[in-house]
């Protein structure tokens, strides 16, 4: 079996390492006039372009994986992932989350299967963004995007309910509660198998 | 008409004027400074520096200023309060008093007088300036001691020892102009640099002036006595408000004042430079103004450029360069200087001033020669150098001797 987290190679890392490693040949100071070229440098670097970001006007996307604000999955037909068991809130080591689960019934179904998350909160004053969280979630419920501005004026306004943190409704999602698709079962739904309604 | 007569002659009100321009040039020149030093360092470090506060960030110190008056003034319960209250304004005393005698422009038209912009001529005028510039290190010591605090005590002792050590060599270094001016007088000096700079051709006295400056003003990378990894703020980690603010005034002004004594003594002082003669009658003589400021701020960058390169220096390293190589590189420098003098004054020939400074060259390459195979054999006897074997595992030796890299 073709186990694709196993690296292909890693002797380009190690050959870099190795180059980089090199033994340093004299431990004595460099003479009085090689020391000097430091002040060519700071001279030089001076009509250098800066690396200032002018933050609140100019922005620099932040790489794809950034740790940022948390969001609730939903499944194509818009209902929700999380199916309330606590995995995330039993990983995270600042105790920073909240969960309580709740039944679902045929009149009110939040979720494919037999549970929901009925309370979800995530504070944000605890959270490291370690996403130790996200490697636990067992349905992908729970994601991190690439939003990173979440300064506010209180402590209240930082501990983040459920609505806060659902991702929104796209293209055909309905929102829950609603029954599952006809004829599919929630094992169909975690295997993919759901499109979205009207589709 | 010389100029001591020419400044006798001010009016009283006419002297009060100067002051008060003397006065707010050096507030200006800090207000100044203090942005564009902020600017220049982060140039140096790829950034962008204050931008917020007026057009590219210009009135950033200004805002500052009025920050820190706005600030509250506490007094520390173990301070002696009256010295602490004292020892800000002698620093920042001591520093304006030196401009008294800093000649900024050539002789001009000031309100109807002619005079030149300086507040006072004194035929002892660099002593005076030397004077007042050690005065300062009262402010200093005093605040270090009357905060009532361990850190600010020992930035003080630092600052003290620090400015004692290399207001020597600054003296010294200062010898050499004054053999070849045959003056004290800054304007008796910077006459006596008509056709060329001391700078150029006291070049060795120059760069230990140049080099004692930066220690005597506290700045980088001599800057121990406000080091902040050690000693937190220093002197002044217990100030606050308009009392710190009147230190930081002390420390820019101070720097502003080593540099125009530098430019007095080495760099022709409100002259131009060589070639731009003609300029100096530009604007009925005020043009002289401007190559001064043009030289002192050239110091300044030189100020900045160095706190922009160098770290820190250590205390120890920083105490042997003054006295172990400052010190005693102008003693030599000023005999060579002062026996180059006299022989000219006596109309020694040409034969023996040059056979003399063959000599002195060929001395200091031996001597040179002599340290350095002395300094091998050292290093030698250290790697043979008997090592007890503990009973215990140690990590391995370092084979080279490291520890003496730059002291």
């Amino acid at each position: 079996m073709d186990n694709s987290l196993t690296p292909k190679s890693n002797d380009a890392g190690l050959v870099a390492a190795a180059k980089a490693n090199t033994p340093i040949e004299s431990q004595e100071a460099s003479s009085f006039f090689k020391q000097l070229l430091g002040f060519w440098v700071t001279f030089v670097t001076q009509f250098k372009k800066a690396n200032t970001v002018q933050y609140p006007e100019g922005k620099v996307p932040t790489e794809e994986r950034f740790h940022g604000r948390h969001q609730l999955n939903r499944y194509e037909d818009g209902l929700e992932k999380c199916i309330g068991c606590e995995l995330c809130a039993w990983a995270c080591p600042a105790d920073a989350i909240l969960v309580e689960g709740a039944d679902n019934t045929e009149e009110e179904r939040f979720s494919p299967g037999e549970r929901y998350g009925k309370v979800y909160q995530i504070n944000y004053l605890r959270c490291i963004f370690c996403g130790l969280c996200i490697e636990a979630c067992p349905t992908r419920a729970l994601t991190m995007t690439n939003e990173y501005e979440l300064a506010d004026s209180s402590r209240a306004k930082l501990i983040f309910e459920k609505e806060d943190l659902l991702a929104p409704l796209r293209q055909g999602m309905l929102q829950p509660p609603h029954a599952m698709e006809t004829g599919k079962t929630h094992i169909d739904y975690y295997l993919g198998n759901v499109k979205g309604a009207g589709q | 008409m010389n100029t001591l007569e020419l400044l006798g002659k001010d009016p009283g009100w006419l002297t009060a004027v100067k002051g008060l321009i003397v006065f707010v040039i050096c507030v200006l020149a800090t207000l100044v400074s203090i942005v564009m030093e902020r600017k220049i360092v982060s140039w140096m470090q790829m950034r962008i520096g204050p931008n917020r506060t007026g057009p590219g960030g210009s009135l950033q110190s200004l805002a500052d200023g009025v920050k820190l008056a706005l600030k509250e003034d506490i007094i520390p319960a173990a301070a002696d309060r009256i010295v602490f209250v004292i020892a800000p304004v002698i620093s920042v005393t001591a520093c304006f008093m030196s401009f008294a005698v800093v000649p900024m422009t050539g002789v001009v038209n000031l309100f109807g007088h002619k005079t030149l912009l300086q507040l006072t001529d004194i035929p002892v005028g660099v002593l005076y300036i030397l004077a007042v510039a050690s005065f300062g290190v009262y402010g200093i010591v005093l605040a270090g001691w009357s905060s009532g605090s361990t850190y600010p005590l020992l930035g003080g002792l630092r600052s003290s020892a620090q400015v004692i050590s290399y207001e020597v060599a600054m003296g010294l270094s200062l010898v050499a102009v004054f053999i070849y001016s045959g003056s004290m007088s800054t304007n008796a000096i910077i006459a006596a640099q008509h056709n060329w700079w001391f700078g150029v051709t006291l070049f060795p006295s120059f760069v230990i002036y140049a080099i004692s400056m930066v220690g005597e003003t506290n700045r980088a990378p001599f800057d121990l006595a406000e080091a902040e990894g050690e000693l937190v703020g220093g002197f002044h980690t217990e100030y606050s408000s308009l009392k710190f603010a009147l230190f930081f005034l002390a420390e820019y002004v101070n720097i502003i004042g080593v540099s125009a004594l530098a430019s007095t003594l080495f760099l022709g002082g409100y002259h131009a430079l060589p070639g731009l003669g003609f300029t100096e009658n530009w604007l009925g003589g005020w043009f002289t103004l401007i190559w001064f400021l043009a030289k002192v701020s050239f110091f300044f960058y030189i100020f900045v450029w160095l706190r922009g390169t160098l770290p820190r220096m250590r205390y120890d390293q920083f105490m042997k360069f003054g006295w172990k190589v400052l010190i005693p590189v102008s003693l030599v420098w000023i005999m060579i200087v002062s026996t180059l003098r006299l022989m000219s004054n006596n109309g020694a020939s040409r034969v023996v001033v040059s056979s003399f400074a063959v000599g002195v060259v060929l001395v200091i390459l031996t001597v040179m020669q002599f340290m350095e195979s002395s300094k091998k054999k050292r290093e030698i006897e250290d790697q043979l150098g008997d090592v007890l074997t503990p009973s215990f595992p140690v990590p391995e030796l370092p084979t080279k001797k490291t520890d003496a890299l730059n002291g």
